[in-house]
This record gives C-alpha cells, sequence and structure tokens, in this order.
C-alpha cells in the first residue's frame, strides 16, 4: 500500500520514457564550442558570449571542492549542458505512471499544475488563471520574467547586475552555470513598489524553467518589497543528475526581499546551488529555503549586509532519506554597523541519510554593534541516520552580540508511546512528530505550500519504522 | 455478564531492566465502575498503568491481561487505545510543534470518533471551558512549556474528547493545588458512569473524597495486599500504609469484585 515518493522516482526513472524530439541540443561534454553554442542559439549578446567563455575557463581550472558532500559521482563529460525542449507537449497523460498520479492525487496537487509536473504539458497553463495579476503587475512598472528574455527584452538594467553579485569565478559550480545557464527568473521591483502577491515560477509560460543550469536575478530598488516563491513540494522527475542553480538577489535601500524555495528533486540528483543576497541600508532579506529529495544537496544562502541596519533572516529545513545527504546551511557577512542575522535550520535525518548544518558568520572590523543568532536543531529518526554541525565564525569587532545554540535529538520512545497511546499508530505518530519539529518553518510558507510539504513529509513517514 | 468492558488482570508479572516490579497482580475493572489503587512509593503503580497501556519499555514475563475479552499483550498502545482504553499521564512528554488540536483530531480519526469540524470544535470548547482552561490552549504545543497544573488538565481534556471506556489516572492528583485539583477531580467524575470506568492511581486519599471509589485496592512490593471499599482510603489517611500493609501481609488477596 505504501507508496514512497522516493520509490515513485524510480518508477518514472524506467517507466517513464522521455522521446527524443528535442529541436536543439549541444553535444555531451563542455567545451569553448559547446558554450558558443548555446550562446548562438539564444542569439545573445557579444559580452554575455564572453561572461560565459570566461566563466567556462574558471570552471575547467577550479579543482572540484574537498569539503562539504561527496561529489565523485559527477560525470561532466557525461552531461548534455544545454537542451532546449519543443514547445508542443512532449507526452501523453496515459503515459504517466500510475504511481506518480496517485502521488499527485496524495498531494493534491491541481490538474493543470499535475500536466506540467509529470512533463505532460510543457507549458503551464497558467496565462487564463494569472492574467489579471499579470496586467497588475505591469501597471507596477514590475517586470517578472524568465531570465533569457530579461536578457533579450531588458539588457540594460540586467546587465547592470548580472553576475555582480555571484561572480563567475566564485566558486567551480557558479562558474558552471555562468558558462551553460538557461532559463531561471528575472525580477525588477521600481523603488516604492510592494508587490502584495507572492511572484510564482509557475506564473511564467516557459518551457525552460526547470531548466538544470537556471539562473534567477531579482533587483528591489529602494522602498520595495516582493516575495518570490520557487519550486514545488511535488517530487520532481528529473533524469538530468546534475542541477546548479545560481540565484542573486539585490535589495536596495530599505527594500525587503523575501525568497522561498522548496525543492524534492528525485534522488539521483545532486543539487549544487548558489545562493547569494546584498542588502543595502535598511535593506531585508529573507531565505526560506527547504530540501527535500535528491542525492545530494549543497546549498548555503548567503547575504552580504553592506548597509546599516540590514537585516538577514535565513530560515531552513532538510531532511534527508537513506542514501542521501543534504548539507546546507547559511552564511551571513556583515560589512556594515548595526546589522543583524537570524540563522535557524532544522534537519531531519532518517534512515541511512544524513544532514550537514555548515554556516559561516563573518563580521569585519568596521561592523560594530553587530547582533547575530544562530539556532541549528537536527533531528534523527532511527539509529542509522547522521547529523553534523560545523558552524564557523569570524568575530572581527568586538563590539558584537552573537548567539549561537545547536541541538540535536532523536525521537523519544515516551514520545511515540504518549502519541500511540492515543489510539495514533506508530508511523502517524512519527509523523506528527516530524511536522511538529518543521513547524517553525513551515509556518512561514504560504498555505498551500505548507498542507503539501505536510503530507509530503507523512508521505516519506510511510514504512519508516515498523 | 453484561457487555460492559472488562480490564481482567490475572498474575500479572512485569519487568523493567530485567528488574521484575508486578509480581503477578490481580485486578479487575469493569465499565461503569471507579477503583482506586493506592500504595506507598515504589511499590509499582505506574509500572501497572504503564504495563496495560502496553510501553515498549516494560516487559510482561507471567499472567494474562486482557480487555473486553481481547489479549492486549500481543497489541500495541495505539491498538490498546482503540479498543477502548486511556492513559492520564502522570508526567506528559511535550510533543513541539504539534498543537492540542491538531493532536485531538488525528486521535479522535484514529480511534473512528471524529467529527466534523464545527461540532468537533463546539465541543473541545465546551469541554475547555468546563475545565476551566483558556481558549489560547487550542493552538499551544502539547504539554510544551505547560505548568504542572496544565499538563493535568490537558490530559483530563483529550479524556473528555477521546470518551475511553476505560480511563486510568496516573497520579493526576500530584502537583495541583487545592482548586486544581476540584475542577479535575470533576471533570472526571463528570464523564464517570456507566459507559467509563476509571482507575486512579495515586497515593494520597484527597482525590478520592471527590471520586468516591467503589472499590479501593493497595499495591505493595508488586502485589496487591488488601481490597476494600472508601473507608480502606480513609483510614490509610488516618494511619498512613504501615498498619495496613503489616495487617494484611505481602501475602496478594484478589480483588473481590
Amino acid at each position: 500500500m505504501a507508496i514512497q515518493a522516493r520509490d515513485l522516482s524510480k518508477d518514472y526513472k524506467y517507466g517513464f520514457h522521455d522521446e527524443d524530439i528535442s529541436v536543439f541540443r549541444t553535444k555531451k561534454g563542455l567545451s569553448p564550442e559547446v558554450v558558443a553554442a548555446i550562446s548562438q542559439h539564444k542569439n545573445e549578446p557579444e559580452w554575455m558570449l564572453k561572461f560565459r567563455l570566461k566563466a567556462l575557463d574558471h570552471f575547467t581550472k577550479r579543482p572540484m571542492p574537498t569539503w562539504g558532500a561527496d561529489l565523485s559521482g559527477i560525470d561532466f563529460d557525461n552531461i548534455y549542458y544545454y537542451v532546449k525542449p519543443v514547445e508542443e507537449q512532449s507526452r501523453s497523460w496515459d503515459d504517466v505512471p500510475d504511481s506518480i498520479k496517485r502521488t499527485f492525487d496524495r498531494l493534491g496537487i491541481p490538474e493543470a499544475e499535475r500536466m506540467f509536473l509529470a512533463g505532460v504539458s510543457a507549458q503551464y497553463d497558467s496565462e487564463v488563471v494569472y492574467h489579471n495579476i499579470r496586467e497588475d503587475l505591469e501597471k507596477q512598472g514590475v517586470l517578472f520574467s524568465d531570465c533569457d528574455t530579461g536578457l533579450r527584452e531588458h539588457e540594460e538594467i540586467f546587465r547592470k547586475y548580472f553576475g555582480t553579485v555571484i561572480p563567475p569565478n566564485d566558486n567551480k559550480f557558479a562558474a558552471l552555470n555562468s558558462a551553460v545557464w538557461s532559463g531561471g527568473s528575472f525580477v525588477y521591483v521600481p523603488a516604492g513598489v510592494k508587490v502584495e502577491i507572492p511572484l510564482q515560477a509557475y506564473f511564467r509560460i516557459n518551457s525552460d524553467n526547470m531548466g538544470q543550469f537556471e539562473r534567477t536575478l531579482i533587483i528591489a530598488e529602494e522602498g520595495s518589497s516582493v516575495h518570490y516563491i520557487e519550486g514545488c513540494t511535488a517530487p520532481n522527475y528529473s533524469n538530468d543528475s546534475l542541477h546548479s542553480a545560481v540565484v542573486e538577489l539585490i535589495a536596495h535601500k530599505g527594500a525587503k526581499i523575501r525568497y522561498t524555495t522548496i525543492q524534492n528533486w528525485s534522488d539521483n540528483v545532486y543539487n549544487l546551488v548558489t545562493k547569494r543576497a546584498i542588502a543595502h541600508e535598511d535593506a531585508t532579506v529573507e531565505w526560506i529555503d527547504g530540501n527535500l529529495g535528491s542525492k545530494i544537496t549543497m546549498k548555503y544562502p548567503s547575504v552580504y549586509l553592506m548597509g546599516e541596519r540590514a537585516h538577514a533572516e535565513v530560515m531552513s529545513a532538510a531532511f534527508a532519506g537513506s542514501g542521501q545527504h543534504q548539507d546546507a546551511g547559511s552564511k551571513a557577512i556583515h560589512v556594515a554597523p548595526n546589522t543583524t542575522s537570524n540563522i535557524v535550520s532544522r534537519s531531519i535525518s532518517k534512515g541511512s541519510g544524513r544532514t550537514s548544518y555548515r554556516g559561516h558568520i563573518k563580521v569585519l572590523p568596521k561592523a560594530h554593534d553587530v547582533k547575530v543568532n544562530v539556532r541549528c536543531d537536527a533531528l534523527l529518526l532511527d539509529l542509522e541516520s547522521r547529523s553534523d554541525t560545523y558552524p564557523y565564525m569570524d568575530i572581527e569587532n568586538p563590539d558584537v552580540s552573537v548567539g549561537h545554540e545547536a541541538t540535536v535529538s532523536k525521537v523519544g520512545e515516551d514520545q511515540i508511546f504518549y502519541l500511540t497511546s492515543r489510539g495514533i499508530s506508530e508511523q502517524d505518530a512519527t509523523a506528527l512528530i516530524v511536522n511538529g519539529f518543521f513547524e517553525p518553518f513551515v509556518k512561514e510558507l504560504p498555505m498551500e505550500y505548507a498542507v503539501e510539504l505536510n503530507r509530503l513529509l507523512a508521505m516519506s513517514m510511510e514504512g519508516a519504522i515498523g | 455478564m453484561s457487555d460492559r468492558a472488562t480490564l481482567d488482570i490475572a498474575q500479572l508479572r512485569a519487568s523493567i531492566d530485567g528488574k521484575e516490579i508486578l509480581q503477578g497482580v490481580d485486578l479487575q475493572v469493569r465499565q461503569g465502575e471507579i477503583h482506586a489503587l493506592m500504595g506507598p512509593n515504589g511499590s509499582g503503580k505506574s509500572t501497572l498503568a504503564y504495563t496495560v497501556m502496553g510501553h515498549p519499555k516494560y516487559s510482561v514475563t507471567g499472567g494474562t491481561l486482557t480487555f473486553a475479552g481481547e489479549d492486549l499483550l500481543p497489541l500495541t498502545p495505539d491498538a490498546r487505545a482503540r479498543l477502548g482504553l486511556f492513559l492520564c499521564f502522570q508526567y506528559p512528554t511535550a510533543i513541539p510543534g504539534v498543537t492540542l488540536v491538531n493532536f485531538l483530531r488525528a486521535a479522535l480519526r484514529a480511534q473512528g470518533k471524529e467529527l466534523p469540524a464545527r461540532e468537533f470544535l463546539h465541543r473541545l470548547n465546551a469541554e475547555m471551558s468546563a475545565l476551566k482552561i483558556d481558549e489560547t490552549f487550542r493552538s499551544r504545543y502539547i504539554n510544551d512549556g505547560f505548568s504542572g497544573g496544565e499538563k493535568k488538565r490537558s490530559e483530563i481534556l483529550q479524556l473528555a474528547m477521546v470518551r475511553p471506556k476505560l480511563a486510568i489516572l496516573d497520579e493526576t492528583d500530584s502537583g495541583l493545588d487545592v482548586d486544581a485539583l476540584r475542577t479535575v477531580a470533576e471533570g472526571v467524575m463528570s464523564l464517570a458512569g456507566p459507559d467509563m470506568g476509571v482507575l486512579v492511581i495515586t497515593h494520597y486519599p484527597r482525590i478520592l473524597k471527590y471520586l468516591r471509589p467503589d472499590v479501593v485496592h493497595v499495591l505493595h512490593a508488586g502485589r496487591m495486599v488488601t481490597s476494600g471499599g472508601h473507608d480502606l482510603a480513609e483510614r490509610i489517611e488516618r494511619e498512613g500504609y504501615e498498619p495496613i500493609l503489616g495487617r494484611a501481609g505481602v501475602e496478594s488477596s484478589p480483588a473481590p469484585v
């Protein structure tokens, strides 16, 4: 009876054939020719081609990181770096395995989204639903498109900020993304504009937006605010073994950006993402980052607090099932005085799953009266599971208040007994405890995401115990 | 014989970490009756409660344990609860992040007693006001940061919502002030009746003034030493356990039910 999300992804891999009808794709492996072909196919300006080629050079020269998770299984030569999917539908709903349809049912995913997620509809038909919302945004001068369109239609703004927060030589995987990026979102919010509804990646009609090497750039001008949501709790079935995104946020004076991510990659995926924000004077940046699934995730959303009184908030949740390693955490770099950061991390390991919290707090000499608060809690579901904490702190100013608390706990026999003594099965009791542990994270999510995440967690508990 | 569910404990032996705590306990409690189980500290009262409910730390090494004719020994705690057993914990465990409301709904659903949302909230509010529980309780996390008194009220609230056939109250009176004790005891009495039996475990007779048990049992060193009416509880209050334990010796005497 029990259907595990993880098992479904296996069904997918073996039974869900993706016929090769792509209109354009580069050959396997990386070379300047491949990079040039991508740029040419997209009709990009010369500066972007140069940017890509330079990034490729960084990527090639840079050694693999020796810290963090084990990345030795990645075969860079055996990857297609750019595949342009055909515009029309490539699979029939009838081809989608029943097990996946059941997962969608149980998660309560709306019909239109199911088609999209299952790859049946390359275009998620959101145009009608969101038409009014898009009109409102346009009236306010908000730009919201995929990144390729952003470059094509708003080159001046795009070029001013692109690659300024995360330069191509930042790390090996940022370099890789910079060389071969495609898709992702471009958001520009003019000064003083408060975007009331969360912008969701679904709003766009874009066949590229679930790409392997997506690139997102969000600029919030002075006094503006925006909430961007990407991803979805439904299992993201992917044949791609490597997902390496770059996300850059710029919050100008007094602006506020909240970036919410929920990702649930299938368990063959290496998910190596660089996310970084710059917060100017009085700006607030909030990363809400949930990681389920994948084989290995390495992701440390960061905030550079460049202006006085800037504030960073990072709340992350990670769930590692058997065979998975979630190496996640956060960085806050306090450059200016009176800046504050609050980092809260919750992780759960199940079976042979492993979670690591890796955090870096840096306070530069001129940043006085800084307040830092870090709290990371890990929950282990069984004896086999594992959790580690690697907190790094470089504090170069004496006038700083730093709070750091880390706990590792196990699901207690007494907790289970208490819940089961009320008639609740052991499996449901564990799911309740797990949901409760993630509650501080979940309550930051919009309702529909919260509901989906709780259901998904309950499903991953099935068959966990007894 | 009536069709009332009976908890039937016969020659029950149970141990924890290899140490035998219950050394052949006999006790019968029928739905609709109120029994008190008394005894000095360390006599095995809480062990009996946990063993009946199926805590995995306690292993049964002999005797039989049935409820409503069903053998409890092979059953997990949740299956025992679904048969109609309920344990009010002496030290309820905190479950951070899980609200009392969500927990109660999950428990009722699991027991096939789910109510429509409106009816559920209506009943919950009524029970809460009867137990003088503040309404902010609904969205608080189970036992997380509760005071001693709040934990006990929350246990009785759960009891009132679940309506089991037999409630075991494990030292529900401990740590309560006089007013809280009365509220909790009145809460239990409003539930006790033909549909619910009560086994109240205590070493203070004061809660028994409210609960008026039909039978009082005294457990000592893992065995029943004597049983009697309410006057036995009064005698314990007057004289303490020593004269009674001295008189009855350590031989177990079957409960006259």
